[in-house]
């Protein structure tokens, strides 16, 4: 019997997959599709202290093994997510993780302590990535001083483990890492989605409304996976790798590269039970090579 | 909402960049109402495309729909050959009030690609024993399906942009002409759901919409309209594709 369970940063996932954050919703409507409970985790939409109405359409773009998505953080506010989205997460034992949003180091500590209070949510996910706000969001992410910053006044807010959700929009993913690590963050989210543009040939101009937007999918699942081996090896903390996983063999790729759990995202679309169908599948793929735990997978990829 | 394999029964081109798919499904067919929309993935696409669903027939267990060529995706739709299989998701989206609203005539107001959810739902009143107008527009006659699907169901009349087909103008031009329902429907591009429902503003009134979607399920918020509510906005997928007339902000 093939053990999926994951012990990272004080949380244990009975298995290493969840959807990733932005991808799922707040879970009510995947919840037609799969029973929930099967997921290691289910990481939330993005919470800011005031609700998002985010940015015009069309707001997302196919692109060749991929999309690009620029919905801008929409969200009804971190109280009305409380209220209204919460109490159906907590039904379910899987792992909760909240992802945190905002445009000020005072919001971001505002909406960490607000999820903390609940006593509904197991760990924070810190979106300092988030390539399609104007303010906030990616500024976080590419200056490791104002990581540091952001991270460690969240951690002092907060006494759940915090993810430090990392760009990929970076000169140097490892210093950024180190930076989380540093300010005192609990594990890393790696990645979240690269800057891209489409141009639309009838209009001659940028199809998305906001004109650039995050590429997900396939696309970008080497770039994930060279950002996490390099950064495995110069980090003590736990990984939850992203980026393009839509079948089993793809999150080993990435449990071999150095993460301890994975977040499917843009393979949702494509198939809502792509979650389950993973978790289904992996025992048999991890035992095809080799392993008989997750566990013992983490990292086998990189000489650490 | 499920997902399931459609076998392609048939397959046939109806007019310019316009094609017409019978499909086979054992879930959708008892489910769908008149305004839902069919989300189907295609092989080397990422995202899905949403068709809303042009006829629905419980005796033979399919379902019909009718799509327009614009871009790669569709493009290799048109060239499935009967037998293909295709995986959907659906039905999505909330149908037109088709049940509860209670009208002793309607009028269909369709534009371009915006015609094939009226003619389910025209065939949906007409059983019912609606009376059924229908105002259809097409940019041009290469364009132009369904005409004599929608004379079988009432009183149509056809509009082109260029006068090449039908009467020449836009679908607004001759609303004027039909007094006698109470509660339009319309589907169409934006352009002309922001004329119908300016003009018949006092008129009860439905319309669909159309938007470039994520997950199709109302989790991703790719496909937004702003709205008249204390929320500000609407999913287009899942509190959609219908609308009230006035619900959301053209």
């Amino acid at each position: 019997m093939t053990s999926l369970q994951v012990n990272m940063a004080g949380l244990t996932l009975k298995n290493p997959i969840m959807p990733a954050s932005g991808c799922f919703g707040f879970g009510k409507e995947y919840s037609q599709f799969f029973d929930l409970n099967k997921l290691g985790a289910i990481v939330m939409k993005a919470a800011t202290l005031e609700k998002r109405l985010g940015n015009p359409t069309p707001r997302v773009a196919e692109t060749p093994s991929g999309m690009l998505n620029a919905i801008g953080l929409q969200n009804p506010g971190v109280d009305n997510i409380i209220r209204d989205e919460l109490p159906f997460l907590s039904q379910f034992n899987s792992v909760i993780i909240a992802n945190v949003a905002g445009t000020t180091i005072e919001e971001y500590e505002e909406v960490a302590k607000k999820l903390s209070a609940t006593g509904q949510v197991d760990a924070l996910e810190l979106n300092i990535s988030c390539p399609n706000v104007k303010e906030g969001g990616i500024q976080f992410g590419q200056d490791p001083e104002l990581a540091k910053i952001v991270t460690e006044r969240v951690k002092r807010a907060t006494h759940l483990p915090v993810f430090v959700k990392l760009s990929p929009n970076v000169a140097d993913i490892v210093s950024m890492a180190k930076a989380a690590e540093e300010a005192g963050a609990d594990g890393l989210s790696m990645i979240n989605t690269i800057t891209g543009m489409q141009i639309h040939l009838p209009t001659k101009r940028p199809l998305l409304a906001n004109n650039t937007g995050g590429l997900s999918g396939p696309a970008i699942k080497p770039v994930a996976i060279r950002m996490i081996y390099e950064v495995y090896p110069h980090v003590s903390i736990p990984i939850i790798g992203m980026g393009g996983i839509s079948s089993a063999e793809d999150a080993v790729e990435f449990l071999l590269a150095g993460a301890s759990a994975v977040a499917i995202g843009t393979a949702n679309f494509q198939n809502p039970c792509i979650c389950p169908e993973i978790i289904e599948e992996l025992p048999k793929v991890l035992q095809k090579y080799g392993f008989n735990t997750v566990e013992e997978a983490i990292g086998k990829a990189v000489n650490r | 909402m499920k997902r399931e394999k459609m076998t392609v029964l048939s397959i046939s081109p109806l007019a310019k960049d316009t094609v017409e798919m019978v499909l086979k499904t054992k879930n959708a067919v008892r489910k769908a109402k008149p305004g839902q929309f069919l989300y189907f993935q295609l092989p080397g696409h990422t995202l899905r495309r949403p068709i809303s669903i042009a006829a629905i027939d419980k005796e033979s267990g399919t379902v019909t729909i009718i799509f327009k060529v614009t871009g790669k995706g569709t493009e290799l739709m048109a060239t499935l050959p009967p037998g293909s299989v295709l995986d959907a998701i659906g039905p999505n989206g909330n149908p037109f009030p088709a049940d509860e609203n209670g009208s002793n005539a309607v009028l269909l107001i369709g534009g371009g690609i915006g015609v094939p959810p009226l003619y389910c739902l025209g065939k949906h009143f007409c059983a019912q024993g609606v009376k059924v107008y229908s105002v259809l527009g097409f940019q041009s006659r290469e364009y132009v399906f369904y005409e004599e699907k929608f004379r079988k169901l009432g009183e149509t009349v056809i509009v082109t942009d260029d006068g090449s087909y039908g009467e020449k103008g836009f679908v607004t031009d001759v609303l004027h002409r039909f007094k006698l329902y109470d509660t339009y429907f319309a589907c169409g591009p934006l352009m002309m759901l922001k004329a119908v429902t300016k003009q018949l503003e006092d008129v009860p009134g439905f319309i669909s919409m159309e938007e470039r979607m994520g997950c199709g399920i109302g989790a991703c918020y790719a496909c937004i309209i702003e709205a008249n509510t204390e929320e500000g906005y609407k999913k287009i997928c899942s509190d959609g594709p219908v609308f009230r007339a006035g619900e959301v902000l053209l």
